[in-house]
């Protein structure tokens, strides 16, 4: 019994081993004197100066300055995407009018439009804002507007003859239809909302985490920037987990979502 | 062409009835009159047209020409060969579709008719084909339909299946006693289930024979087979043959005893 406990725990363990060993590695290399902590501060650095940070108040500062951002861009970005691609999708005059010109915006990188940014808004927070909306629009809309044309069109027949239409049809039908492409766009939006932040932050901001990053350049604390970059991991990943969970909830129908009991 | 008001007890009038896709004439004057209550099937050849008559007495579609009289304000259900359930809806919320009010208590009760009550909170990925056909039907009955529209319901279910299917479809037709078509190729299940069975060829009614046995019909039976061979025998000669008439029953006797016999 407690033998296959003992296994059970060690094979949770394997895929830990790697990662262990370099920290423990790194470490041992810093403390050696091996590796210069210009190039490479020891994990122990780096964990003070989280604690340092943390305590100080401005850690927590700088995290939620960039979540603020990353949050209010992702929702003016990401809702106009969904408004515009219902739009689109459940309207021919509507594709007709604005599906041409977002296709032909769309492949603007976001980032290009940078400068041009930093000359309208200075570094100014709707800078960082207007950047991280114009880079989830785009997802949004296409996802949205081709769940809403993909729709199963026998489906929607038969709620049609079963006297469903307008609003219902709209709630029970065509929403529920179009949710699982909507959520890729989703999840797709709030990947590039990291990356376009992270280089909005590190050339133009005054405070979030891409400033703490910088600012630690200028004055070498490599432990900072290593803090920065491990920050930047975090947050992605949790907000990957909480787009997940949200697939995990709404999607339960789904063949890929089902879960066996 | 809409459907015309007419006073319920005159059923279903269909007269010089046109459907055209384009260069093909899908249905060509086709006359057809269905008495309310009747269990109607249409058979007939990949393409003659039955699915299409079924999609224009559905009001899916609409005729190029000619005439087509329903009840006013007649309730029509179809139910597809296709479930065509919602996969983001519980089994009994798919019921509930387009219903008010008691909605869920009527869903329950018609879900307990086709014996799938203990399946309601189910997705319905997780149902058979045969139990997701038994939704469908569940589906279409709660809303007390005057008019029940079949389309192939049975077409991809196992033999097995189909013919615990069809028991479940004459048990439930004859409780609810509403007009009903069914669209199918297999004569077989014409014969077990209909009050008459119209054979389309080439968008006209090419037979129409009014099947005069007993219920509940058993598949093996003599008559039931000489029914069967004779509408059959008329499919399989297609269009090129002028209509037949109807079954000399001594003859159809001797075919079908003579086909027992072996």
């Amino acid at each position: 019994m407690s033998q296959t406990l003992f296994h059970r725990n060690a094979r949770r363990a394997v895929p830990w081993l790697v990662p262990a060993a370099l920290l423990a590695g790194w470490q041992l290399a810093s403390l050696q004197g091996w590796l210069n902590h210009r190039v490479l501060p020891a994990p122990s650095e780096v964990l003070a100066a989280t604690w340092r940070l943390a305590a100080s108040g401005e850690l927590l500062r700088h995290l939620a300055s960039s979540f603020g951002r990353a949050a209010s861009g992702f929702a003016i970005g990401a809702g106009l995407g969904l408004v515009l691609g219902l739009i689109a999708g459940l309207s021919r005059f509507g594709e007709a009018l604005f599906d041409t010109t977002l296709q032909m915006l769309r492949n603007i990188p976001p980032l290009a439009i940078l400068p041009l940014v930093i000359l309208w808004f200075g570094i100014d927070e709707s800078a960082k804002v207007f950047l991280v909306a114009f880079g989830t629009l785009f997802p949004v809309y296409l996802n949205t507007y081709h769940g809403i044309r993909s729709l199963d069109p026998a489906l929607l027949e038969m709620a049609k003859s079963y006297g469903v239409s307008g609003g219902a049809l709209f709630r029970h039908v065509v929403l529920p239809g179009a949710l699982p492409s909507i959520l890729v766009g989703v999840r797709y939006a709030l990947g590039i909302a990291w990356i376009i932040l992270i280089v909005a932050e590190t050339l133009a901001a005054s405070s979030g985490i891409g400033y703490l990053a910088a600012n630690a350049r200028e004055f070498m604390q490599t432990d900072i920037v290593v803090l920065s970059i491990l920050l930047y991991a975090l947050l992605g990943k949790a907000v990957d987990v909480a787009a997940r969970a949200l697939e995990r909830r709404w999607l339960q129908w789904h063949p890929s979502y089902l879960t066996t009991h | 062409m809409k459907p015309d008001d007419l006073p319920p007890q005159h059923g279903i009038h269909i007269a010089g009835l046109q459907r055209r896709f384009g260069a093909r004439s899908v249905l060509e004057a086709l006359d057809l009159h269905i008495p309310p209550g009747q269990f109607l099937a249409i058979v007939g050849r990949s393409g003659c047209g039955k699915s299409t008559l079924l999609r224009l007495l559905a009001g899916l579609d609409a005729p190029d020409g000619g005439r087509l009289l329903q009840p006013a304000g007649q309730t029509v259900r179809v139910m597809f060969q296709d479930a065509r359930l919602l996969p983001w809806k519980s089994v009994l919320d798919n019921v509930t579709l387009g219903l008010g009010g008691d909605g869920r208590q009527r869903a329950l009760a018609a879900l307990a008719e086709v014996g799938l009550a203990d399946r309601a909170g189910e997705w319905p990925v997780r149902l058979s084909g045969g139990q997701r056909q038994r939704v469908a039907l569940a589906r279409a009955l709660v809303h007390q339909p005057q008019l029940l529209l079949l389309d192939e319901p049975l077409g991809a279910l196992d033999a097995l299946t189909r013919l615990e299917m069809q028991g479940l479809i004459e048990r439930l037709w004859r409780a609810h006693g509403c007009t009903t078509v069914l669209v199918t190729h297999d004569v077989a299940e014409a014969v077990a289930l209909a009050d008459r069975v119209v054979l389309v060829e080439a968008g006209k009614v090419a037979l129409d024979v009014s099947i005069d046995l007993p219920r509940s019909r058993q598949h093996g039976d003599a008559r039931f087979v000489a029914y069967e061979q004779h509408i059959l025998q008329r499919v399989l000669q297609g269009p090129a043959h002028a209509a037949t008439d109807l079954p000399a029953s001594v003859e159809s006797y001797r075919f079908s005893q003579l086909n027992w016999a072996l």
